[in-house]
């Protein structure tokens, strides 16, 4: 679904790579840590996936594109297959939570029966089926995180990227976010979830990918946060 | 669509400083420029008239001139066929016809029926000329010269060398009308661009999630677009009624019944100005906002 092939990513004006040499493949249906220290190069490596910019040298494959020469009208269609979950949660303060999942929808000019139909569903999935009406300041950190996978997820995408999505959450609430994006994986989504959670590394034994000043050191199948294999 | 519609409304509410100050700038200089261009419409109106109108007039001598070609005495049948001959044998002469002094006279009592200057004159005042039209009337000056040393040629007048300085002057304001005006437009597109910075600020969240989530470029900025579309229009509009409250009132009203001769601008030459400040109007609030856009709002 995702494969890196001697991937590095330059900054302007910066000497060290973000990303140095990465070749890995992820396949369909796959849940994966991205795991290290920050500025370890996680999120340019989420970044490349979304084209948000250009891999320096090396090519980056998404379901079978190459998306370093995807032109620029096709990328947000590249995004439409892909759901990304941040660490802030990004909603829009203004909506309500229904609002705000349905906005995903509404801009990329679903119908609003379709609306109408795919948003309660996707609530109920993340288990905010009674708070549809309310405002993101209404509710705990916990639940504006499952408004924002709700909005990554309403659209069925094959990938979730999730870049620090517990870095805010207190270690319950985290298990609980936890659980949802293992459910979405479950329904045969992809998920990339960049974290330095090590608790939750470990007590999850997934495929941990570690990255170390932009190098790829270490890629365990059913992997716990610290040890090296 | 109704998406763009809901956010463009939304951010002209949030703007409305900003899309105030684009509509009255936009209103001042379509103003001017469709001021200019219903200047420049009126010059060439009068231009063609006038210029259509000009003939050169070659006054003869009689016995009250006895300077330059003219020697105190009435002018011989002989001297007029010379100069009728030179005339008639110009190769720039179109047309050429005597008047007499009888007809010169009839002609200014009935230009000047019922004043008193009527009276002022008599036919013996009066003076025999040639009427001359050129085929090309700005083409004078070779015949002027062989006139002017013309035996009982008395006056070669043409009337270009009066209307050219004013025709220069009012083309001279004419375009500093529309200078000012194309400085003015240049203030409103930056404003336009500068507006669709801010609001791409404001909006910095929404435009996030958008392009997040895979709306397309398109759809991220048509609230923008319409916005200054809308902005600019409302400013044309206004613009327009200017102009045609202007012409009404200065031309309709004034100017035409008290100079009923000439041939003033009517609401074919308004439509035209109108229609023109609509062109730049979108032309000068769409190309800004792609340009920023562009900028402002990257995938």
């Amino acid at each position: 679904m995702i494969r890196f092939e001697d991937v590095s990513r330059i900054y302007d004006g910066m000497k060290r790579a973000a990303l140095a040499n990465i070749n890995v493949e992820i396949a369909k249906g796959e849940f994966v840590f991205l795991v290290g220290g920050s500025g370890s190069g996680k999120s340019t490596f989420l970044k490349l996936i979304l084209r948000e910019f250009r891999a320096t040298t090396g090519r980056v494959f998404v379901a079978g594109k190459n998306v370093g020469e995807l032109p620029e009208r096709k990328i947000p269609g590249l995004r439409r297959e892909i759901g990304m979950v941040s660490q802030d949660f990004r909603l829009l303060p203004g909506k309500s939570v229904f609002e705000n999942v349905a906005f995903a929808l509404q801009v990329i000019g679903k119908s609003k029966s379709q609306i109408k139909r795919v948003v309660p569903e996707t609530l109920e999935l993340v288990g905010l089926g009674d708070k549809r009406d309310r405002r993101p300041d209404e509710l705990s950190g916990g639940e504006q995180q499952r408004v924002a996978i709700a909005r990554a997820f309403v659209n069925r995408p094959k990938i979730i990227l999730a870049d620090e999505p517990t870095g805010n959450l207190d270690p319950e609430t985290s298990v609980g976010i936890m659980k949802l994006l293992d459910r979405i994986n479950r329904a045969d989504t992809t998920v990339v979830m960049a974290t330095h959670d090590w608790a939750m590394v470990d007590q999850m034994r997934k495929r941990v990918i570690e990255l170390e000043n932009g190098h790829m050191v270490r890629d365990q199948v059913r992997g716990i946060y610290g040890a090296r294999a | 669509m109704r998406h763009a519609f809901s956010e463009m409304l939304s951010g002209l509410r949030r703007n409305t400083g900003m899309t105030l100050a684009v509509i009255v700038t936009m209103w001042v200089s379509l103003s001017l420029f469709g001021a200019g261009l219903l200047a420049a419409q009126q010059v060439n109106l009068l231009k063609g008239e006038w210029y259509d109108k000009i003939e050169i007039s070659i006054f003869l001598c009689t016995s009250a001139y006895s300077t330059g070609n003219c020697t105190g005495e009435d002018l011989t049948d002989e001297q007029r066929d010379v100069i009728r001959q030179a005339i008639e044998t110009n190769p720039e002469v179109d047309k050429v016809y005597y008047e007499t002094k009888a007809e010169a006279y009839e002609n200014f009592k009935e230009v000047f029926a019922g004043t008193t200057l009527e009276e002022s004159l008599t036919e013996d005042t009066m003076q025999d000329s040639f009427r001359v039209r050129l085929k090309d009337p700005t083409s004078y000056l070779g015949l002027k010269s062989q006139m002017s040393s013309m035996q009982g040629v008395q006056l070669f007048q043409d009337l270009h060398e009066i209307l050219d300085p004013i025709f220069k002057w009012l083309s001279a304001l004419q375009w500093a009308t529309i200078v000012l005006s194309v400085l003015l437009l240049l203030a409103a597109a930056l404003q336009i661009s500068n507006t669709i910075r801010m609001a791409t600020y404001t909006r910095g969240r929404e435009i996030g999630i958008m392009r997040l989530v895979g709306a397309s470029n398109f759809y991220i900025m048509i609230p923008f677009l319409l916005e200054s579309l809308v902005a600019a229009l409302v400013g044309a509009l206004f613009a327009v009624g200017t102009l045609w409250l202007g012409w009404w009132l200065i031309i309709r009203r004034n100017a035409q019944p008290s100079l009923e001769s000439i041939q003033w601008i009517g609401p074919q030459e308004a439509g035209f100005a109108s229609a023109w400040v609509f062109v730049v109007a979108i032309v000068l609030s769409v190309i800004p906002t792609l340009l920023s856009s562009r900028r402002y709002l990257r995938v």
